[in-house]
Order: C-alpha cells, then structure tokens, then sequence
C-alpha cells in the first residue's frame, strides 16, 4: 500500500492540488474505532497491575478467571456491535439467553431428547427469534429500540411462564451428567490445552491443588469463542463484501439503497446474529452450570451494548469495529474481577462502568466529529 | 437508427388527482447536455424519478437505444446504463472514498464461500478515478466526511459513469456548492459528455444551466414548456419561462409601485 500511495503523492505533489498534506501516523490512528477502547484496556492493566500485582489476580487460575468473564461478555457484545454498526439495536439479548438456556435444558430433561438435539433446537429457535426481530424492524420502520426492547419482555415472561408450567420450579438442573459422549456439547463445555496446563503443573509453573493437578485444568470455550468470534466479526466486517453492505446499512439506509445494498436482509441477518451469539452464550453458561435459569442473562443486552459502545460504535450506526468491542468487553471483563482483588468495595463496580461509559460516548462523539470534519 | 439516445415521449404522471406530469417529451443524444429547468414543484423531481425507475409512468413511452424500455425498479433502470445521482448522493460520510466508490457492487476475490472484498483493486479504481477528474484523494480509505461537497458530487458521479452509465441524470448537482466547487462539478459535467455521455442536468440555476447546456427544456406546472436548443434561446429568456420569470417582473412593477407611493 505504501509504495502505490506514495506514487500517487509524487504523482500529484508536481501537480495542481497545494493543499495536499501528509497524514501523521497518529492521525490514522485516532481515525481508528479501537482507540479508545485499546487506551483503555491497557490503563485497566496497568491499573490493577500495581494494586493487585502481588494478589494471584495475575495468577494463571486468576488470568483465566477474568478472561472467561471478558469472553462471556465479548460473545455477545461483538453481535451487538456488529449489530450496532448495521444501526440497530438489540435489547432481547439477555432475555433470548435466558429463553435459549431453558429451549436446551427442558427438552433436555423433560422430553429425554439427546443433548445435542436440544442444542440444535435452541439455535434454530435463535434463528426465528432473530428474524422475527429484524423483519418486524426492517418492514414496520420501527425503531429497533421498542421492537427488541418488547422483546426483552416477550421472551423473559415466556422463558418464566414455559418453566413453570413444565417444571413447576424456575430452574432446570441435572445437564451435567448429558454432556459426557454427546458429540455437540463438547464444543461450549470442554476446557482446551490441557495437556499444556497439566505439563506446566507438573512443571510447578502454575498453581496446583493439592492433590498435584493445576488449580487451572485448561482454556475454557468461552475464551476460545471469543477469540474465533473475533477474528470472524473481524474478517466479515474489514475484507468482505458483506462487511461492507453492513457499514453502508448503517450509515446512510436510503443511500445503500439507492446504490443496491439489500439493507433489509443485511439488518435481518444482524439480529440473527445477535440472536445466535446470545444462544452460544446460554450453552457456555448452561452446561458450565449444568443447570438452566429462567433469570439467567438479565442485563446483559445492556452490558453487550456498553461494550460495544467504548469500543467505539457510534449510536448512530455505521461506524465500529468487532475488536473494539472485544476489548470494551475485556475492560469490563477485568474490572468485575479485579475488583474483588482489591480493596475496593464490588459495589462500586456499576459507578465505574457507567462513569467509562459517559467517558467513552463522549470521546467517540469527538472522534466522529474529527472523522467527518470538512477539511 | 435514430439519432437519439433516450427518448422520454408524452411522459404522464398522476398521483391521485394530482397531475404531476402531463406530457412532457424529452429526448437526448449521446454527448448531449441537456438541462432541464424549473421552478420548486415543476415536477423535476417526478420527473427525475420516472426516468430513474422510481415510478412508473402513467402514460407515455421511455425508448433506449431505440428499444422501448419499461422500469419495474431503479435497479432495472441502473441496469441498462441510466445512472442517477440523487442531491443526496449516495454516499455514506463515515465510510472511506473506496468502500462509498463500490458501495453495493464491490469486486470480490477468493473461492466461493470465502470470497473477500478486493480492496486492493478497489483503492486502486478508485484513487485512479477520482486523479482522473483532478481530485486528489489523498488516500481512499479516507473518510468521505473529510471531502468537500464538490469532491463529493464528483464522486458520486465518477461512480456511476464507472458503473456504465450511459445516461447520467444529476438532480441539483450544484445546488448547495459555492463558485469554485460549482464550476468543478460543472467542468466534469462537460467532459463526461464530451466522452459520449448523455447528460441530463435538473437545477433551478439559470447560470449554471446556461454555460453547459446544449439545449434547454422548461417544466412548468407539471408540463414542458418546450425544448430549445442553445442558439434559439438567451439567459434571460430561459429565466422568464421559469414560473419566476413573470412573479419577478411583477414583483419589479410592485415595487417601482411601492416607491412611487413612498415618494408622494
């Protein structure tokens, strides 16, 4: 790229425009979505790096503690963004977590149906739910707020209403026991690299228990979603075609439109999206926990979009990235953790994601300003 | 053969019991620059969007290329070479020059299922295109926030006569432009007609019509007031037929009016 830009500046610095200037790497940076959030995650670090150094919160059993939380949060917040960039939002995350975890475990126990089909179950009610959202948002011109925020209340009422009525209780315990030989399970509940732990136990690099096995047994799935999820959001919005339709949809609807961009199918398939990421999150927590709980993922969609928010997506759609999110989640991820390491009371933890909140909506607002500025 | 590129003959329009169009006949040659003038609510802007594929007409025939062509959407239109540039452009201003350039239409490369956006080729195209018409985009993944609107209507132009426009309708390119920028979109404007585009201008300024167009047709009140070729017709009569023309002489007699009774 260097090379083929520099001879078009040469090209041009003998021609007629005198106002053409160089563009310092700084600016390309604070041009970055990520910015703010990458400034962030590594005040965070630096942060907790002096006051919990010496704690085990940098331990590996204490790294992958914080990771799996950031992970959890990441899974989620990177549909949102995404979802965010193609300018809408979705407030039925956490709810659709709560419905997606009790679509697995009922049928589960209840039906006697195989682990796996329940799973297969939950994704394909995901789909529905996704699509129902976006089409009711792309065919009524609604605001997405109201649609999805009616289903926040739709799907927790009936993930409350369908347990009890079949279980009599709010909880669904007893998966734990499926997921041994279920040849789907093992993709949200097996713990990776642990040979490498057992090896750097044996080696008495990291903590053991005491009965001589490391105290952290492996990578958990979340991390590992996190971490494909990334690179894919990443990949889809940056280098392909579909990434772009995504920008466009949010950035100017009537203007994408007008070019060809199917924005209708390009917002649908977002809240599908969002609607998957919320059911993978379910698995990982459900066969974690080995239980389902009509009450589970409460608040997410609000930290989903906090997230995204100080990983620089802009409100308005049309600008983000998925790796900002996915460090905006790793901030939060890490301060609920760090927290307890320090000698902070947890309950500040909510003062300072709604404070990083304020802080990132009004630097991203700068930085929009600063992007689209007529120079 | 006939010597025309596009024909828009007896073209009606009605929403409702609203006429908004009547019988407006209007024909283009390649390399033409026709100017389509009119005051707010002529009809330009029906007018605009019937030849664009927006709607359909109620009555008349649009020949391409001396086929007759029926529009069930603007894609059909974009499909046989009628590129249109709305006032809004188009462009999305957080989005760099390359990804606004191929917005819709962006060159993949990579085996099905993986197929990735060619930015390479596209920054290429794109950064050529634009050091064709003398912009100089300092780096088309810049945003297209940071151009200016002269910039901006040029590449919403470039971008569809690189998307084989044979036809370019431009609605008020230079509308919200100052002189410079407006003379820079105009200059574009020129050579791509003179590169055997037909080109059909709709604004509301006489002296930017004037100086480009090589002929003239008047909407008034939803009809035309007819087609003249440059030679046949001068600025200030064009001004007249525009449903300003007799407000601003009337205007005129009440003022000279109000200063006569100002004097007594």
């Amino acid at each position: 790229m260097s090379v083929k830009s520099q001879s078009i500046q040469s090209k041009k610095q003998s021609g007629q425009d005198e106002r053409l200037k160089k563009i310092s790497p700084l600016r390309v940076l604070l041009n970055r979505p990520e910015l703010g959030a990458l400034g962030g995650s590594i005040l965070v670090f630096i942060f907790f790096g002096i006051v919990a150094g010496d704690t085990g919160m940098f331990s590996a059993y204490g790294t992958l503690n914080f990771l799996d939380v950031s992970a959890n949060l990441g899974i989620i917040a990177i549909a949102a963004a995404m979802l965010m960039i193609g300018g809408e939002f979705d407030l039925s995350i956490g709810s659709m977590i709560g419905f997606a975890g009790i679509c697995i475990a009922i049928p589960a126990i209840y039906w006697g149906w195989p682990l796996w089909m329940s799973i297969v179950f939950a994704f394909a009610m995901a789909v529905l739910i996704g699509y129902f959202n976006g089409i009711m948002v792309v065919k009524t011109g609604l605001p997405s707020f109201i649609v999805t925020l009616a289903m926040l209340f739709i799907l927790r009422g009936a993930t409350l209403a369908i347990t009890r009525l079949i279980t009599g209780r709010t909880q669904v315990p007893g998966l734990r026991v499926l997921i041994d030989n279920d040849p789907l399970a093992w993709l949200f509940a097996t713990d990776t690299f642990q040979w490498l732990f057992n090896w750097l136990g044996s080696m008495k690099l990291i903590e053991l228990r005491t009965d001589g096995t490391p105290l952290a047994t492996g990578i958990p799935p979340s991390v590992i979603w996190f971490i494909a999820l990334t690179l894919f959001a990443t990949w889809i919005l940056m280098k392909t075609r579909y990434g772009n339709w995504i920008f466009a949809s949010g950035g100017d609807k009537v203007g994408a439109t007008n070019v060809g961009v199917p924005v209708g199918r390009v917002k649908i398939s977002l809240f599908i999206g969002t609607a998957i990421a919320s059911t993978i999150f379910a698995c990982i927590q459900v066969l974690d926990a080995g239980s389902a709980d009509t009450m589970r993922g409460t608040l997410k969609e609000l930290e989903a979009i906090a997230a995204a928010v100080v990983g620089g997506c802009l409100l308005t759609g049309g600008y983000g990235s998925a790796i900002g999110a996915a460090l905006g989640a790793i901030i939060f991820g890490t301060v609920s953790m760090g927290i307890f390491y320090t000698d902070v009371d947890t309950d500040w933890f909510k003062v300072f994601l709604g404070a990083m909140m304020l802080i990132a909506v009004v630097f991203n607002n700068y930085i929009r300003k600063k992007v689209t500025e007529n120079k | 053969m006939s010597e025309y590129l596009v024909q828009f003959n007896n073209i009606s329009k009605f929403f409702g019991k609203v006429i908004a169009l009547k019988d407006v006949t209007m024909k283009l040659k390649k390399g033409e620059i026709m100017c389509l003038l009119g005051d707010n609510g002529a009809g330009k802007s029906t007018l605009i969007k019937t030849l664009a594929g927006v709607h359909k007409p109620d009555e008349g025939e649009i020949i391409f290329e001396n086929k007759k062509i029926v529009f069930d959407s603007p894609r059909d239109a974009l499909d046989i070479g009628i590129g249109t540039v709305y006032q809004d452009l188009a462009l999305v201003s957080l989005m760099s020059v390359t990804r606004n350039f191929f917005m819709g239409r962006e060159p993949q490369k990579g085996i099905p299922f993986f197929k990735t956006f060619d930015i390479e080729k596209a920054n290429k195209i794109a950064a050529q295109r634009m050091g064709q018409i003398g912009i100089d985009v300092r780096d088309p993944s810049q945003a297209v926030g940071t151009m200016s609107g002269g910039e901006r209507q040029c590449l919403a132009i470039s971008r569809a006569i690189y998307f084989g426009a044979k036809v370019l309708i431009l609605d008020e390119p230079t509308s919200a432009l100052g002189v410079h920028q407006a003379s820079m979109v105009l200059k574009y404007i020129v050579k791509a007609a003179s590169e055997g585009l037909g080109v059909i201008l709709i604004t509301h300024n006489v002296h930017h019509a004037y100086p480009v167009g090589n002929s003239f047709t008047v909407l008034n009140r939803g009809k035309s007031m007819g087609t003249f070729q440059k030679k046949d017709i001068s600025r200030e009569k064009l001004l007249g037929m525009m449903a300003g023309g007799e407000e601003l002489d009337k205007l005129e007699v009440e003022l000279k009016e109000m200063d006569r009774l100002s004097k007594n």
